[in-house]
């Protein structure tokens, strides 16, 4: 048998920058620096920026802890033989950021993308800026500090080159990887020059030459295949699941079935006997609030996978479930029901909802629900950890590798300057892999084990049984419409165990950047508007999954307004774009939205003219309104998140058995200006996937404290043969000097209720419960 | 001592018959390109041909694949089929985060290998136990009429 092959890890970052650091350290600029100085453990690790409010409010990337950086000396670097070296600070999860990030740079820095390289930045946002990759932050964050990184590299070239010509900088231009002497004709090419670069000074913020737009050669342009497309295809990429170690050992672990609980008793004797099976460690449980951290449990550690798994089996453990033992969907359902037809906090009041609905002619109400769900990364969680000499290097898909970092040190009682934390590519993320619970299990294991490198593996079920779920919601909506079926008075009580319980067990109400997921930001024509926000207790933890509370919020407010459409005997794309209103840019602050995605409300208001045109050309596009056999239906609904517009029409089938497919999806996206067009297409296209797979089959359920859902047959995705057939996506050209807004996250909303509303023009019936299911078999 | 052949090269495992193939790949033997996605052949990350036919290899004992031929991902691009997929993938930009795409191509290369034209209908059912969570669905069937299309020519 061959002996392990030591592939520690896809191209080790730091190591590699090190090799190639030919521009070297000679910074005579301060380098703007993270500028948010939160204390705290809790706000280091991407705590919402909204509950910082009494802090100096900063918005964009100066808003994220530790900020951005534009140094070169951190990104940039050149090897004699051209090589040039390119850092992605954010971690890859399929939204294509190794790709997107590195070309802003090698466009400014007019390098030749056959000889550029990617290296992934460990955890260390002292140098590299933020590093939370979440939000559907990255580009709009760092476009313009990744434009002045290769632009100041540039320039140090061209100075370079100046000089060995010893000629005025004025007459040279760095032109595709190397330095050309215009009267001349001379060229120098970028290895050449690399050293003498590198003694440059680095040059003033306000001296940058940035391209003009229209010299892009890679932004905006679609012109380039993914980094890592070929190494995924013949299966050298590596994942955090496939990191391999010098004498590593696997781990799998037992964890509390129920939140809260613990271990009472185990008995490893068994597991201790099964064939490869080493070692049995407990860990340590944690008490809610569930933070960040490992929930405990009983570790079995083997020679490879399948002997812990099988070890893990073995063990007897009986365990201490705690208070949240009684939690129960179908019981939780109707207590949020019952919340949700109460008052509640109120969180916007405009107008004077009560008389105002008083005085209508009529009066519709629906309520809305959507269950947990489980991110369910093709990657489950999983993570690697050695300690040598007083220092841990932790390997893993993470999303928030500082956080990592912070709590692994914090865990092992180390400085985290010791802890270095590489970040490999992501299996999927959706917002799990944010949590870094896996990676401090790793850390946790490998001290048990006097150091020793322990990969942690995470099985299907302890994917479904352990998230940071979905929040599960109840939105209760009431409006008074006049004589033509307008509504005048509108109503959204919206109830849901908020994320911030995972923080603050104490906390009841969503947070404002819960309630600005398009719950009281929504811009609508509509004079009379009450928000309230009753309390729900959360018992498992809540976390961020992929456009988060916007699920819920624009699941019940598209689908009402398509209710109140067909109340009025309206045609559903008209009464949406009527109760849009006219084209008119609404301040965040006067809809009583503090948070508005931490963008100033100055650079980005809520334009309803861009929400307008989304609609109207995902209609177009889609041939709203053209004829369509029985069974078959058109629904849309647009919305607004993470700062972009974007609008669906989804067409649906429906046989006589109740069967449903998808047969098109038309999106329309205003996201401002593209980095990487065909990325933006396709997070449309997997949004929709997405959007369809917890429309249709997305649900986690408690019992007794326990998920009910172990594997892919409880817990359902969307297969090829489910799948909308054709997703058609229609980007809004932008401009580059406008702000740009999200992608990853905000193509999800509006599909489900398109869907439903789509359903509802094929059918004649209306899906307010998801997931849908088998509603449409009754 | 369980001989079997590996993407070309003749093994003999030292580990219990029952062991899965996909852990003595990944763990013993270091071809991390086979994944694990949920142990249960219900999502088809794990998929390799075993003497030709896709198989998931995480509920494969290896004692079920002595003397026998297995191939990965590592080496499906050794056979024009699996090179045309691979290039059909890269060129249509197919992956997001790419995690399930070794199990999507070994899939789509037996596919190919019994039926070089496949319909819609066939593609849809010979890739529905292939989970991918980022939803590239679309383009996975175009990819695999591309490679079909350049596989025709040839």
């Amino acid at each position: 048998m061959s002996a392990p092959v030591d592939r520690t890890t896809h191209p080790g970052a730091e190591a590699s920058i090190g090799r190639s650091l030919i521009i070297a350290n000679v910074s005579r600029r301060r380098f703007l620096q993270g500028v948010s100085a939160f204390g705290g453990l809790v706000l280091a690790v991407g705590y919402p920026s909204a509950i910082r409010a009494e802090e100096a409010k900063k918005y964009g990337a100066d808003g994220m802890p530790n900020g951005w950086t534009d140094n070169p000396l951190a990104f940039v670097s050149i090897a004699e033989d051209g090589t040039v070296t390119i850092v992605c600070h954010r971690s890859e999860m399929g939204q294509g950021i190794r790709t997107g990030m590195p070309m802003i740079v090698a466009d400014e820095l007019e390098a030749d993308w056959k000889r550029v390289r990617v290296a992934q930045a460990p955890g260390d946002e002292k140098k590299f800026g933020n590093q939370d990759t979440d939000g559907s932050r990255s580009t709009r964050h760092f476009f313009e500090p990744m434009r002045r990184c290769g632009a100041a590299a540039r320039t140090m070239l061209e100075a370079a080159a100046a000089e060995r010509w010893k000629v005025p900088v004025s007459e040279v231009e760095a032109q595709n990887h190397e330095v050309v002497h215009r009267p001349s004709g001379r060229r120098l090419g970028y290895g050449a020059l690399a050293k003498a670069a590198a003694s440059q000074p680095v040059p003033a913020r306000d001296t940058l030459r940035l391209k003009d737009p229209k010299k892009f050669r890679y932004i905006g342009k679609g012109n380039l295949k993914l980094v890592d497309g070929r190494d995924i295809v013949t299966g050298k990429a590596q994942y955090g699941i496939d990191t391999r170690l010098p004498g590593m050992l696997y781990a799998v672990v037992a964890r509390p079935p129920v939140y809260g609980g613990k271990v009472a008793s185990f008995d490893p004797a068994e597991a201790l006997k099964v064939p490869g099976v080493q070692k049995v460690v407990q860990i340590e449980d944690s008490p809610p609030p569930a933070h960040f951290n490992p929930v405990g449990g009983v570790a079995v550690i083997g020679r490879n996978t399948w002997a812990a798994m099988q070890g893990r089996q073995a063990l007897k453990i009986t365990w201490d479930d705690g208070p949240n033992a009684s939690y129960d969907s179908v019981a939780f359902k109707a207590s949020l029901e019952e919340s949700a037809r109460k008052p509640g906090k109120v969180v916007r009041n405009d107008g004077d909802f009560a008389a105002a609905a008083a005085g209508a002619p009529r009066r519709l109400d629906a309520e809305y629900y959507v269950p947990h769900l489980a991110h369910a990364t093709m990657e489950a969680p999983a993570a690697a950890a050695r300690i040598m000499n007083g220092k841990c290097e932790v390997w893993g898909p993470f999303q928030s590798p500082q956080a990592t970092r912070d709590l692994v040190a914090k865990r092992l009682g180390m400085s985290a300057d010791d802890v270095t934390v590489h970040v490999t590519l992501l299996g999927g993320g959706f917002g799990r892999k944010s949590k870094p619970d896996y990676g401090i299990e790793a850390a946790v294991l490998s001290k048990a084990m006097d150091g020793k490198p322990v990969k942690v593996t995470w099985t299907r079920d302890d994917d479904l049984h352990h998230g940071y779920y979905h929040t599960v919601s109840v939105e209760h909506l009431e409006a008074g419409v006049d004589g033509q079926g307008k509504p005048v008075a509108w109503l959204h009580r919206t109830v849901a165990p908020t994320i911030i319980s995972t923080f603050n067990p104490e906390a009841k109400n969503e947070a404002p950047f819960e309630l600005g997921m398009g719950v009281i930001n929504v811009p609508f024509a509509i004079p009379n508007v009450r928000i309230e926000n009753p309390e729900a207790i959360a018992h498992t933890r809540i976390g961020w999954f992929r456009s988060v509370s916007n699920i819920p919020h624009a699941f019940a407010v598209q689908s009402f307004v398509a209710e109140l459409a067909a109340a009025a005997g309206r045609d559903p794309k008209d009464f949406l774009l009527e109760v849009i209103g006219p084209a008119r840019q609404v301040s965040p602050e006067l809809l009583g939205d503090t948070w508005n995605h931490g963008e100033s409300p100055e650079r980005y208001p809520v334009d309803t003219g861009r929400l307008r045109r989304v609609a109207e050309v995902a209609a177009r596009e889609a041939g709203w309104g053209k004829k369509l056999p029985k069974g078959r239906g058109l629904g849309i609904a647009a919305h607004y998140s993470f700062v972009s517009y974007i609008a669906a029409v989804v067409e649906v089938a429906v046989d006589d058995k109740g069967v449903l497919t998808v047969p098109r999806v038309d999106m329309a996206v205003d996201c401002g200006a593209c980095v990487n067009p065909d990325r933006v297409r396709a997070q449309m296209e997997g949004a929709a996937v997405m959007g369809v797979a917890l429309a249709t089959l997305g649900e986690i359920s408690f019992k007794g404290g326990r998920v009910e859902q172990d594997n892919f047959n409880g817990y359902q995705v969307t297969r090829i043969n489910e799948a909308p057939r054709d997703i058609r996506v229609h980007i809004i050209p932008g401009d580059f000097s406008k702000p740009m807004g999200g992608v990853g996250e905000p193509g999800v909303p509006p599909i489900p209720p398109a869907l439903c509303n789509a359903i509802f023009a094929a059918t004649g019936k209306r899906i307010r419960r998801l997931p849908i299911r088998d509603q449409l078999k009754a | 001592m369980i001989p079997i052949e590996i993407n070309g090269r003749r093994q003999n495992i030292d580990l219990p018959g029952e062991t899965p193939l996909l852990w003595t790949l990944r763990d013993e033997l270091g071809l991390t390109g086979t994944k694990f996605g949920c142990g249960m052949a219900l999502c088809g990350a794990c998929t390799v041909h075993l003497d030709g036919q896709a198989v998931r290899s995480c509920l494969t004992p290896i004692s079920a694949a002595a003397n026998k031929k297995v191939v990965t991902i590592e080496a499906v691009g050794n056979a024009p089929v699996g090179k045309a997929l691979q290039a059909a993938w890269v060129d249509l930009g197919v992956p997001q985060c790419g995690y399930c795409q070794a199990g999507q191509i070994m899939s789509a290369a037996a596919l190919l290998a019994r039926n070089a034209n496949p319909t819609d209908a066939q593609i849809d059912q010979a890739m529905s136990g292939n989970i991918c969570r980022c939803g590239t669905y679309t383009r996975i069937r175009a990819a695999i009429k591309q490679a079909a299309k350049q596989g025709g020519t040839r």
